[in-house]
C-alpha cells in the first residue's frame, strides 16, 4: 500500500497500458492509500504479465512502488535488459529478482489479483474502486477532486 | 431483447475465415453469443481481450464464446489477428444486422448492435440474456461465470 491516510483506492492496472500510466500521474501525490491489483491483458499487451511478475519481484525486495513508478514512467523500455537496468538503479539484487519473478508464488499472486478483478467485473484498465464503487478508465476530474486533488 | 426460455433464433453466418457457423452447430454445448457494436472500437477491444484471458476457464466449463457484429468476415479476420484472440467472430453483415434484430439487440438509429450476452443451452434454448444499458458499458466476464453458475455448468 502506498500512503498511510485517506480513502482507500484499489487500482486494477496493466503495466503496459498507457491509460494506467496516465492514471498514475493523476493519482500521484493525492492524500489517499493506494492498493495495486494486477490486471494484465496479455492478448493486448504481450509484456503485461512479465511486467506484473517483475513488479512483484521488486516488491519482494521492498521496492514495489519505486518499480511501479519506474515502469509506468517509461513504457518504451520494457524488455528484460531494461528491467535489469531499473533493478540496478533501485539497488535490487538482480539475480534474486530474476529468480523471484519466475517463481510460482509470484505467478499465483498476479493470477489471484486478475481473478479478483474478473469477479469484481473489471473489464478495462485502469479500473479504480473507491468505497466499493468501480471507476473504469482514466480517472476524471470529478473523481480526482473527490480524492482530494 | 430475447429472454430466457425462448428458443434461440436460427442463424447461419460466416466466421472470420469464411466458414459458416449455424445455430445447429451449437447443439450439445453451452454457447455464449457476445453481441458487440463494431470491430476495432476501443471498448470492444477491451471486452474481447478480457474474455480471451478467461477463455480457458470458460472452455473448461464446456462453454464456447462467439462474437457477433455487423462487420464483414474480412474485418473480423483482421480484428481477431489484432486482438490475438481465438474467439470466433461471426459476420452479421448481409442482410446487415439480421441476426441481431432476431435477438432484439440491434440499434436501428446507429446501425450496429447493442452490447449483449446470450447463453444458449445444449438444446438450443436461451438460458440467460443480458443487455448493457448503453454500448459504453461493457458486460463483465463475471456475468458469464454467474450465468454458468446459475445453470450449474
Amino acid at each position: 500500500m502506498l500512503g498511510d491516510a485517506g480513502p482507500l483506492v484499489f487500482e486494477y492496472a496493466d503495466l503496459e497500458c498507457p491509460y494506467c500510466a496516465k492514471a498514475n500521474l493523476l493519482l500521484t501525490g493525492l492524500p489517499v492509500q493506494r492498493v495495486f491489483r494486477h490486471f494484465p491483458i496479455v492478448s493486448k499487451h504481450s509484456r503485461a504479465r512479465v511486467l506484473a511478475h517483475a513488479l512483484e519481484a521488486a516488491g519482494m525486495q521492498g521496492r514495489f512502488w519505486e518499480m511501479h513508478g519506474s515502469l509506468l514512467a517509461d513504457q518504451g523500455h520494457l524488455d528484460d535488459p531494461h528491467l535489469w537496468e531499473r533493478c540496478e538503479q533501485l539497488g535490487l539484487d538482480v539475480t534474486r529478482f530474476d529468480a523471484d519473478r519466475r517463481s510460482g508464488a509470484v505467478a499465483e499472486r498476479v493470477e489471484r489479483d486478475f481473478r479478483s478483478g474478473v469477479r469484481a467485473g473489471v473489464m478495462t484498465t485502469p479500473t479504480l474502486f473507491v468505497d466499493g464503487v468501480a471507476h473504469p478508465g482514466v480517472p476524471g476530474a470529478e473523481l480526482i477532486a473527490q480524492l482530494g486533488g | 431483447m430475447i429472454e430466457a426460455g425462448a428458443a434461440a433464433p436460427d442463424f447461419s453466418l460466416s466466421n472470420q475465415d469464411g466458414d459458416t457457423v449455424s445455430l445447429k452447430d451449437l447443439e450439445g454445448q453451452y454457447s455464449v453469443l457476445v453481441f458487440y457494436p463494431l470491430d476495432f472500437s476501443p471498448i470492444c477491444t477491451d471486452q474481447l481481450s478480457v474474455y480471451q484471458e478467461v477463455l480457458p476457464e470458460l472452455e473448461a466449463r464446456g462453454a464456447k464464446l462467439y462474437g457477433i457484429s455487423v462487420d464483414s468476415a474480412f474485418a473480423h479476420k483482421a480484428f481477431q489477428d489484432h486482438l490475438g484472440t481465438s474467439i470466433p467472430l461471426l459476420a452479421d453483415f448481409q442482410p446487415k444486422g439480421e441476426v441481431a434484430k432476431a435477438y432484439g439487440v440491434y440499434i436501428d438509429e446507429r446501425g450496429h448492435n447493442q452490447r449483449a450476452l446470450v447463453l444458449i443451452g445444449p438444446d438450443l434454448a436461451v438460458l440467460w440474456a443480458h443487455q448493457s444499458p448503453t454500448p459504453l458499458e461493457i458486460p463483465g466476464a463475471n456475468l458469464i461465470f454467474d450465468a454458468l453458475d446459475a445453470v450449474a455448468v
